[in-house]
This record gives structure tokens, C-alpha cells and sequence, in this order.
């Protein structure tokens, strides 16, 4: 079935699983529409390679629209493609030219092994926010909502950083592999709120202890993570983590 | 009518205000020592699984979380946008517990449990308290409280919002409670692993069988009770705003064990969503209902208007909803909204290059806001432009992320031109029938959230399925499940060795072998595309006797050609994922046929069920209460045969009336 007439030539890492050695393989996008997402235009090819009795290519997606963080390609060098602010799912094929060709990778880091071709294992991160990235308030201890003020700035940038998916594309971004804006997003957001001041110690030290023990490399301010993050999360909040980091280690 | 003698909701006596404050207060507890022993499974990660494990594992029990995702933080709640209805009366508007209440019964168009509903709105305060206390960075005024807008069906400012991502905040939030217990070795989690079919020993829900779809093997699970937290069927329809990923799977495994279907029928297509725009085309996204506070929906009045929307005059547009609905205008609820947008598109006035679009415009009060700002900043005499420039910014604050996400999406700007959009399936009212502990008809076995039917009626209203989810984890099943478990304290950890649990690992395992072994030659793409297409011209929006008929054998017939024909490649020991679709595709053409069969036997229209058959003058739906005030819950007696037992609504506490939004 004809969609569109773009033609383009994918590239893209084939990997069976974590144990076996990866490679790219070359695969032909025919009749792709400009209005088709990246996923959409890998939904065509996956049913033309079934259509041959052949295997598709895996990749993580669910929501596909850019808030589930779970899509995860690593396009023409890029962690989610040539645009800025927007994840795979919302890369539109209109901002490709008909007969590119388009390298496909995951995620690269050892905290982020491979699973299969384009899929990787980022459980890191949960194990990262089961180290601290919480307010320890059992259901049914809170009080009335409005007995805690939050001047409005406190709030907004508490919900800018807030807004980080846990997609991992700082992580790939990273020259070192570094997970410290993703930490620093989560330790920033819980540190400007009252409620998460009480535990903002213990909360920076464990996360980091963790994030350590994980195996991501360390920050060394080369801005990558903020350039390609999609929810566009900014370095601030690494700044923020430092002076919590500081503060917590000399008390 | 009388309630057929298989369904007891176990509703609490006495008045309506004081049944849960009573039945919470009298309801059997487990002592501290024997919950450590009592081995709770949920699956499912969303805002009901997420909160109900978190909290059932602060309490002291044994959880264990799955999810199908690779983590606990991607469940579909994530997406929701607009809001959270809370009865806080905060704006000093009137709102009440009996209000959010009465709103909710009437929206659902009469066809939901009254005290069911009425916990919900008791409850609904908690949940922002409960999430506030997280560090949940819901949107504030400048004096530091809450702030508060609106959403369709109601006439007060009752919906909480953290911009267009409320869905993600609360979801985080739930997210950090679950993996603070996780941390604690109060919960296990198993991600990557996808439910495949319920034990059952001796009438009783004793566990799963789960799949690691990483590596493929199938694992046997324990546990005194399950809860299914696995969201909504919309993904029946093929195309719908769910995630790719939302599936049927689990309720329908349990409803082939025993526990009966609730109203599958009742849909609910919401109206303002980017419209279809090729074939190519694997999902819907949605523009939050929260829209409707600002942008005001219109059609031409000229049939196939091909006039660009800006270069078309005032007095040449057609505010269809304010026309036909002056109270509540382009607040009315979701069902309302989505037919008069089909109307006007069948009748010729639909715009865009389909035709099957509706404009959404927020000009008008780009513009009034825009003046407010003027005032504030003390300007005189500002210029149109300099007007919009100050409006724009105020919209953006509200809608960025939305306007943005249209942009990328459509490739059009909606701050200059008006968006176009479409209704499209979103949300299941429908699910396993529960009583009032929220169990289904199988004994230990419980479905939180959008997996269960109970509280939206025919149709639920905006901002009012996070408040559910979150009500039933954190507030309503930690206090119900100690009803059931207090009886089973006696019993001990069942080793999964139990011929049930071979039994049921065996049945799965041939399940797993039959697919892969057909090797057809169609993609599971697209058997689930047709049965999407069926699904959606006879059983969407609007429903008719001859076209269920049809779609019912239609459905039967791509049945038998899925298990002759799909192709499922790779293999069974891996991460697969046309395996896992093809699992999930294969339940949802037999729950099509229920969920027609339900609609053709619901002689009447309400909320979502709209029979073209039963229909006002005007156009509205029309209900029989006489015959079909009842919840219709099916139980599965064999292939393709369903029998119908009824649970009769009685409203006590509601004048039941035609609903009107004029």
C-alpha cells in the first residue's frame, strides 16, 4: 500500500539480545507521506519486512505523543531526531527530504544495555528514584491542600522540572553517559517545594550514590543533555542538584 | 425489575451521605502481623495500580507490580492532560460533595451506581490533599493557592491542573510513592512482564501467569488477592488516543474465568481530537477538553465552505454548540459535543481537506484576554496587534504544550489559525463488573480504574477519570480489600507447583504455540485494522440494529481468518513484540463482538450509546428507563455465547430526568 511518495534508506542497528554483537542493516522506506510520524514510517517498513517473511525491527513507543518517554531512537546522531523540544514520536517525516538516508542507533551507555535492536534496558532510572526521588508521605497523612502556599515561581519552576519523561535522552546525549540531568530535574523539582524540603539531604545524597552505582559517567557542563532533551529541561537544575549536593555534604 | 441473584453490589445501608463513612469505620481490618503474610498482586502501573499498590504496601502487605512497559512511570495515565475534578469549592462557586455528585450521575446519564459515585465525590478532596503532600506541582494564583478552571458538564471551577500534563504530575507522584516502596523491599516490581491469564483454586482468585517479554518464559505468581489496574479497551476501535501499547488482555482473560463484563458498550468518543490524516495513521492525539474553556467550536454556515476559517465573516459562522446548548455552550459534555460535530460534518458543513473537521477558535478570546492584560499593564489605546501579542502570551501559559504538540503534529500554527478537529474514541466507561468493594464476580479478584464499569455511567465527564483511578488506589481499596482478606488470613502461600497453576501455565503456553505455529500471511496490523473499522463505523459514535447485526458476523467471520491467516514472525523465547500484539489483537475481536452484542441489546440511547433508532426530534439521545435502568453484565459461558444478568439502578437521592444542557 502507497502512503506518500518520499523514498529514503534506513539504516538501522539489528541486535538479537544483550549477549549477541550488533550491526547495522540497510533497509529501503518506499511510499512514505510527509505527514506520517518517524514511528509510522517504521510501522510501514515493519509491515513490509512481515509481508516478507522477515523479522521487524523492534523499538519502544507507547503513548506516541511525546509524554510517556518511552520511544528512544537515536537518529542521525541525535538522541529523537534533527528537531529540538519534541521525542521520536512527534519527529515528523516532514522534516526529512525524499532520498536521505537516515542512521537509526538506541541508546549508547553501559547503564543502558541493549535489549533487542532499538530497545534498551533503562531500569536504572526507576532503581534512581526508588533511592530517594519521593516525599515520604504515607496515603491519608495529608492536610488540606491549600494550608501549603507555593509562591506561583516556586511552583512553575518546580513543574518545568517536573516535566522531565525519564526518556534517557540526556543519558545519550552525553559524551560521558552522564544521568545528572535527569536526577538533577527530580532533586531540583522535590528542593524547591516545601514538602520535599524536609528530606532534600538525604534525597540528593541517595540519588547520587545511586546514579553512581549504576555506572553513569560524570558532568562535565558540556550542555548536550539540554540541548536534546525534549521536554527541553534546563541545566539549571544540575546547578541546583550541585549547591544541594554541596550543602548536604558538609553537614 | 429485580437484580439477578448472580450480582450483589453489597451496598452499604443506610443514607447515601453517611454509607462509606459507616461501612469504612465497621469494614474488617487485618492486624499489622497477619499483612505481612498476605500477598496482594496488581497489575497494572497507572494511577489506579501505581496508588493502590503504594498504599496497600504501606499498609504493611506484601505487593508485587507489574507492567508492560518497561517502567511503572509509562502507563497511559501519563498522557492525560487537562485536569482533576475536586469537590473543594475553593472558587467560592457553589461546588459541594453533593454537587460534584449530582453532576457525575447526571452526566453519565443516569446509568451509574448512586453510592458508588457518591464515595467518589467524598473521596475527591483527599486526592488533592494526598497529591499536594507528594509534591505534585499542581498550577497556582499568585497568592499561592490552588488554582481551578473548568470542564465540560459542570457550571463550577472544580478541575486542578499542572498546565496540559496533569495526567504525567499525578502519575509521578504515584510513580514516587510506588518506588519509595520498592526501595523499602515493600514492593516487587516485574516490568517488561505482561499478565496472560488468572489462577483460580477453588472459585478463588489465587494468582497469575505472567509473561517476561524480554525473555519469553512464563512465570506463575501467587497472591491472596489481584488487582487488575490495566486501564481502558479503547484500542478495540484500532484507532483511538490510547497508548499503542493499552490493551484488553487481562479483564478479558478474567471475564473467560468468571468475572462478568459491565456495560462494554458505552464508549466514549471524545470531541476534540487532531483529525485522521492518511491511512498510515496509528494513533489519535487528543486536545484537552480544557480547550473548550477558551476556544469556541464553529462550522461555516454554507455547505463546503472552502473559504479559508480567517477570511470567513462573523455573522457567516455557525457556534453550533452555543446555538443549540446557551447554558452550557461549549461545556457541554463530551457525548453531546462529539454528535453535534458528526451532525454538522454529515450534513455538509465540515471543513479541512476531509470535511470531517470542526473548527476550534480561540481568536475571540485571544483577544479578550489580551485587553485584560492591556488594563493590567496600564497601556492606553493599545494597537489589535499589540493586544493579540499580550493575549497569546496569556494562552500560551494555559495551552502551550498543546498548541505546540498540534503544530508538530498538523504542521498548522493555532495561534493564528483555528484548530481543526475531530472526535475520536478515548475512554472505555465499561469494564469487569465490581461491587461495592470493587470486586468482580471472581472472589479475590479486584479491577480499579478504567478496567472497572462503576462510576461513569454512560459517560464520564472531563477531569473525572484521574480523580476515579486515584480514588480507588489510594482511598477506597486499602480500606475495601480488608473485607476479603480478613477471612483469609489462615491461609497460606499456595506453592505455584499447584496443579491449577500448571494447568493454567499449560493452557497459555499452547496459546503462545498455536499463534506462533500458523505462520499466515497477513500482519497482526491487519486483522486489528479491520476489526477497527468494523468497530468504528457500527458500533462508534452512532449505533443502528441492521449494522450491529452485520458487524456481529463480520467479526465472527475475521475471527476464524486471524487463526488461520496472521503471520507471527520471530520466536516465542524472545522479546517479541508482534507475539504480544497478536495476544492482545486476538482478545480484542472477541470483545468486539460482546461489546456489539451489548449494544444491540440496549434498546434505547444513553451517553455514549447513541441507537440512531432512539432519538428526540432534536436529535438527542433518548433513554428508556422503564426497560433499561440496569447495568448489563455479561457472563461468558462459552466461545462467542454471553449471558446477560442485570443490576437494577435505583436512584433515590436524584430525581432521574431527561438530561438538558439548553
Amino acid at each position: 500500500m502507497s502512503h506518500g511518495n518520499m523514498n529514503l534508506t534506513l539504516k538501522v542497528w539489528k541486535q538479537k539480545n544483550k549477549n549477541e554483537r550488533g550491526r547495522f542493516e540497510t533497509y529501503q522506506a518506499k511510499g512514505i507521506s510527509p505527514d506520517m510520524s518517524f514511528l509510522e514510517m517504521f510501522d510501514v517498513v515493519n509491515e513490509g519486512l512481515i509481508n516478507e517473511g522477515k523479522e521487524p525491527i523492534a523499538f519502544d513507543h507507547d503513548c506516541r505523543e511525546g509524554i510517556c518517554g518511552m520511544c528512544s531512537m537515536y537518529i542521525n546522531g541525535r538522541p529523537h531526531g534533527p528537531k529540538e523540544g519534541i521525542t521520536t514520536c512527534q519527529l515528523h517525516m516532514r522534516s526529512f527530504k525524499d532520498g536521505d538516508t537516515i542512521v537509526v542507533e538506541p541508546w549508547r551507555s553501559a547503564a543502558f544495555p541493549v535489549i533487542k535492536d532499538l530497545v534498551v534496558d533503562r531500569s536504572s532510572f526507576d532503581r534512581i528514584m526508588a533511592a530517594g526521588g519521593f516525599v515520604s508521605v504515607n496515603t491519608g497523612n495529608a492536610k488540606d491542600a491549600n494550608n501549603i502556599l507555593i509562591p506561583k515561581d516556586d511552583a512553575d519552576t518546580a513543574f518545568n522540572a517536573a516535566a522531565c519523561i525519564g526518556c534517557g535522552a540526556c543519558v545519550a546525549a552525553c559524551k560521558n553517559a552522564s544521568a545528572m540531568l535527569f536526577v538533577s530535574a527530580k532533586v531540583s523539582q522535590l528542593a524547591l517545594l516545601p514538602q520535599g524540603k524536609i528530606e532534600a539531604k538525604n534525597r540528593v545524597l541517595n540519588m547520587v550514590k545511586q546514579m553512581d552505582e549504576e555506572g553513569f559517567g560524570n558532568c562535565t557542563n558540556t550542555g548536550a543533555c539540554e540541548a536534546e532533551c525534549p521536554k527541553e529541561i534546563s541545566l539549571e537544575n544540575i546547578a541546583r542538584m550541585n549547591r544541594e549536593y554541596l550543602g548536604a555534604s558538609l553537614t | 425489575m429485580a437484580s439477578s441473584p448472580k450480582l450483589n453490589a453489597k451496598i452499604p445501608e443506610g443514607v447515601l451521605e453517611n454509607k462509606w463513612t459507616k461501612y469504612r469505620s465497621t469494614v474488617h481490618l487485618v492486624n499489622p502481623a497477619n499483612k505481612r503474610s498476605l500477598e496482594v498482586i496488581v497489575v497494572g502501573s497507572g494511577l489506579a495500580g501505581a496508588s493502590a499498590a503504594a498504599s496497600l504496601a504501606e499498609m504493611g502487605y506484601k505487593v508485587k507490580v507489574l507492567c508492560f512497559q518497561d517502567s511503572p512511570r509509562r502507563a497511559h495515565s501519563i498522557a492525560a492532560q487537562g485536569g482533576i475534578n475536586a469537590a473543594k469549592n475553593y472558587q467560592n462557586d457553589g461546588d459541594s460533595i453533593y454537587r460534584l455528585f449530582y453532576d457525575t450521575i447526571k452526566g453519565g446519564d443516569y446509568r451509574a451506581r448512586e453510592a458508588n459515585v457518591h464515595r467518589l465525590a467524598e473521596v475527591s478532596g483527599n486526592i488533592i490533599d494526598q497529591c499536594v503532600a507528594q509534591g505534585v506541582p499542581f498550577a497556582r494564583e499568585y497568592g499561592g493557592t490552588l488554582s481551578n478552571r473548568s470542564f465540560g458538564g459542570t457550571q463550577v471551577q472544580r478541575t486542578f491542573y499542572a498546565a496540559g500534563q496533569t495526567g504525567q504530575q499525578l502519575l509521578l507522584g504515584a510513580y514516587s510513592a510506588l518506588q519509595r516502596q520498592v526501595g523499602m523491599g515493600a514492593v516487587q516490581l516485574l516490568a517488561r512482564h505482561e499478565m496472560m491469564d488468572i489462577v483460580k483454586i477453588d472459585g478463588k482468585c489465587r494468582g497469575i501467569i505472567a509473561r517476561d517479554l524480554v525473555t519469553g518464559k512464563l512465570e506463575r505468581h501467587f497472591g491472596h488477592a489481584v488487582l487488575l489496574c490495566t486501564g481502558g479497551y479503547g484500542n478495540v476501535f484500532y484507532l483511538s488516543t490510547n497508548a499503542m501499547g493499552s490493551n484488553v488482555t487481562a479483564i478479558w482473560k478474567a471475564h473467560k474465568k468468571g468475572a462478568f463484563f459491565g456495560n462494554p458498550c458505552y464508549t466514549q468518543i471524545h470531541p476534540t481530537c487532531i483529525p485522521v490524516s492518511g491511512d498510515h495513521q496509528s494513533k489519535l492525539t487528543l486536545m484537552s477538553e480544557s480547550l473548550r474553556n477558551d476556544g469556541r467550536i464553529w462550522v461555516p454556515k454554507k455547505q463546503g465552505d472552502t473559504r479559508k476559517p480567517t477570511e470567513i465573516p462573523e455573522e457567516e459562522r455557525d457556534y453550533y454548540l452555543e446555538r443549540r446548548y446557551p447554558a452550557f455552550g461549549n461545556l457541554v459534555p463530551r457525548d453531546v459535543a462529539s454528535r453535534a460535530a458528526k451532525e454538522r460534518c454529515d450534513a455538509g458543513y465540515g471543513v479541512g481537506a476531509s470535511k470531517m473537521a470542526v473548527y476550534l477558535d480561540f481568536a475571540a478570546n485571544t483577544e479578550r484576554y489580551g485587553k485584560i492584560q492591556a488594563t493590567k499593564l496600564n497601556l492606553h489605546n493599545p494597537s489589535k496587534e499589540e493586544i493579540m501579542r499580550l493575549g497569546k502570551e496569556v494562552v500560551k501559559e494555559k495551552y502551550g504544550n498543546l498548541f505546540d504538540m498540534y503544530k508538530q503534529i498538523t504542521g498548522e500554527d493555532p495561534y493564528e489559525l483555528p484548530m481543526r478537529i475531530y472526535p475520536a474514541v478515548h475512554y472505555t466507561m465499561g469494564g469487569l463488573w465490581v461491587d461495592y468493594n470493587l470486586m468482580t464476580t471472581v472472589e479475590g479478584l479486584y479491577a480499579l480504574g478504567e478496567a472497572n464499569f462503576s462510576d461513569h455511567g454512560a459517560n464520564r465527564l472531563g477531569a473525572s477519570a484521574l480523580m476515579q483511578g486515584l480514588a480507588d488506589g489510594y482511598f477506597v481499596i486499602p480500606y475495601t480489600i480488608g473485607e476479603y482478606l480478613s477471612e483469609e488470613i489462615r491461609t497460606k502461600a499456595i506453592p505455584t507447583d499447584h496443579e491449577a497453576f500448571v494447568k493454567a501455565e499449560a493452557e497459555v503456553q499452547e496459546r503462545i504455540s498455536k499463534l506462533m505455529n500458523i505462520k499466515g500471511t497477513k500482519s497482526v496490523d491487519h486483522f486489528h485494522k479491520r476489526l477497527g473499522k468494523i468497530m468504528w463505523d457500527k458500533c462508534g459514535m452512532a449505533r443502528n440494529k441492521e449494522g450491529l447485526n452485520w458487524a456481529i458476523a463480520e467479526i465472527r467471520k475475521l475471527k476464524e481468518e486471524f487463526w488461520k491467516d496472521v503471520r507471527v514472525p520471530g520466536e516465542a523465547n524472545e522479546l517479541n513484540p508482534e507475539l504480544e500484539k497478536a495476544h492482545r489483537v486476538a482478545d480484542f475481536i472477541e470483545l468486539g463482538e460482546l461489546m456489539c452484542i451489548d449494544a444491540l441489546d440496549r434498546n434505547e440511547s444513553c451517553g455514549g450509546h447513541f441507537r440512531e433508532e432512539y432519538q428526540t426530534e432534536e436529535g438527542e439521545a433518548l433513554r428508556d428507563d422503564e426497560k433499561y435502568a440496569y447495568v448489563a453484565a455479561w457472563e461468558f459461558k462459552n466461545e462467542g455465547s454471553f449471558e446477560l444478568h442485570k443490576e437494577e439502578l435505583k436512584y433515590e437521592n436524584i430525581k432521574i430526568a431527561a438530561r438538558s444542557y439548553k
